[in-house]
């Protein structure tokens, strides 16, 4: 009983939502001020993992101003609750907004985030307003909040 | 899965609100889909060298860039594979190559190559690529990455360049058989329907430069 009570309130507590593409995309709006860094990413990628302190380091820093930091995990659905939550709550990540993409066929979506991204992770979106910026990035801190800030300005 | 309309639309929408201008480099360099790929002089498990030449009275060869660690390697392993033991016999052997720096990932070590070749019994020569030129010639960027070759008086031309199928996770729930189908269109001397494909996986660790 215990057990299942636990197993609620942890679903409850999610920190991780499960998403399909047009929910993701919904989060992301064009018309505002807002500058998105979309990150995708995966429990088993290594360099990924490697970087993420990075991101949610940005999204503390700018957690005044408008800017939105989300960690797209291309983990398999089945493992959200066992791999990703577990490894979410041990690195105690709470600024950045964390989904899982559920969208099966990556052939058929890939193109959609950004027609050169070639599909090897990790791999980042910048959005704002009509600007993008896309590349299969590997961060350190001090690249990512460098990119960031000149996107941001305009300068790339 | 099929998209349905509205999903498109909704994407395109999106595409078309946020696309501006691309930055990004991963416009691959490499080979293309009907020129020529590269041949190659790659160390065996085996210890023996292995050249595409060595193929010669093949009709063509499945390259596919793939590791020992990946987790989306591991999982078509059984794939990979199973592509041998079909179209081998067809003129179309399976040739793996191990593209990644081992200094990064210790796992993908020739060693452990060896003994990953050795669990699996592969079928096939599973050349390491020690100066990663390979794949920077072929345009390899992930594991698995596959190369449909044919071998032409002009060369090894490439029909079929991505993903094995278009389920990673799940071999039973596979709908399009990207490789099998570009290869049975060779041999039948069509153009595949699908000659390139996407697909998430592993980034090949680059050297540090």
């Amino acid at each position: 009983m215990i057990q299942f009570l636990l197993l609620v309130m942890g679903l409850s507590f999610s920190r991780v939502e499960e998403v399909n593409l047009r929910q993701l995309q919904s989060r992301i709006l064009a018309t505002s001020d807002t500058t998105y860094v979309v990150n995708f990413w995966a429990t088993w990628c290594r360099p990924c993992i490697e970087e993420l302190p990075a991101f949610e380091a940005l999204s503390r820093k700018y957690s005044k101003e408008p800017v939105v930091v989300i960690l797209v995990s291309l983990d398999q659905p089945q493992d959200r609750l066992t791999k990703v939550e577990p490894f979410i709550r041990r690195r105690g990540y709470t600024e950045s907004c964390i989904v899982l993409l559920n969208e099966p066929k990556p052939h058929l979506w890939i193109d959609k985030v950004d027609s050169s991204w070639s599909g090897s992770i990790p791999a980042t979106l910048f959005i704002r307003g009509n600007r993008r910026l896309f590349g299969e990035f590997q961060f350190s801190e001090t690249q990512l909040d460098s990119t960031f800030q000149s996107f941001r300005e305009g300068r790339q | 899965m099929r998209l349905g309309l509205t999903r498109l639309s909704v994407a395109q929408f999106f595409l078309a609100i946020l696309v501006v201008g691309q930055i990004a480099s991963a416009s691959d360099d490499g080979v293309s889909l009907g020129s020529v790929a590269p041949d190659f002089k790659l160390r065996n498990i085996d210890g023996k060298m292995v050249e595409l030449a060595d193929f010669k009275d093949q009709k063509g060869a499945i390259i596919v860039f793939t590791c020992n660690h990946c987790p989306y390697s591991i999982k078509y392993e059984d794939r990979i594979i199973a592509l041998n033991t079909q179209f081998a016999p067809k003129g179309y052997p399976v040739i793996a190559i191990n593209p990644n720096d081992p200094v990064k990932v210790p796992e993908d070590s020739f060693e452990n190559m060896k003994v990953r070749a050795r669990e699996k019994k592969f079928t096939f020569p599973y050349l390491v690529d020690e100066s990663q030129e390979v794949a920077k010639a072929y345009g390899a960027t992930r594991t698995p990455h596959v190369f449909v070759v044919s071998n032409t008086k002009e060369g090894w031309r490439v029909h079929y360049i991505g993903a094995i199928d278009d389920n990673a996770s799940s071999a039973d729930a596979v709908e399009s058989f990207f490789v099998r189908d570009a290869v049975n269109s060779v041999l039948d001397g069509k153009v595949p329907t699908t000659s390139f494909t996407k697909a998430i996986g592993c980034t090949i660790k680059w050297k540090n430069k």
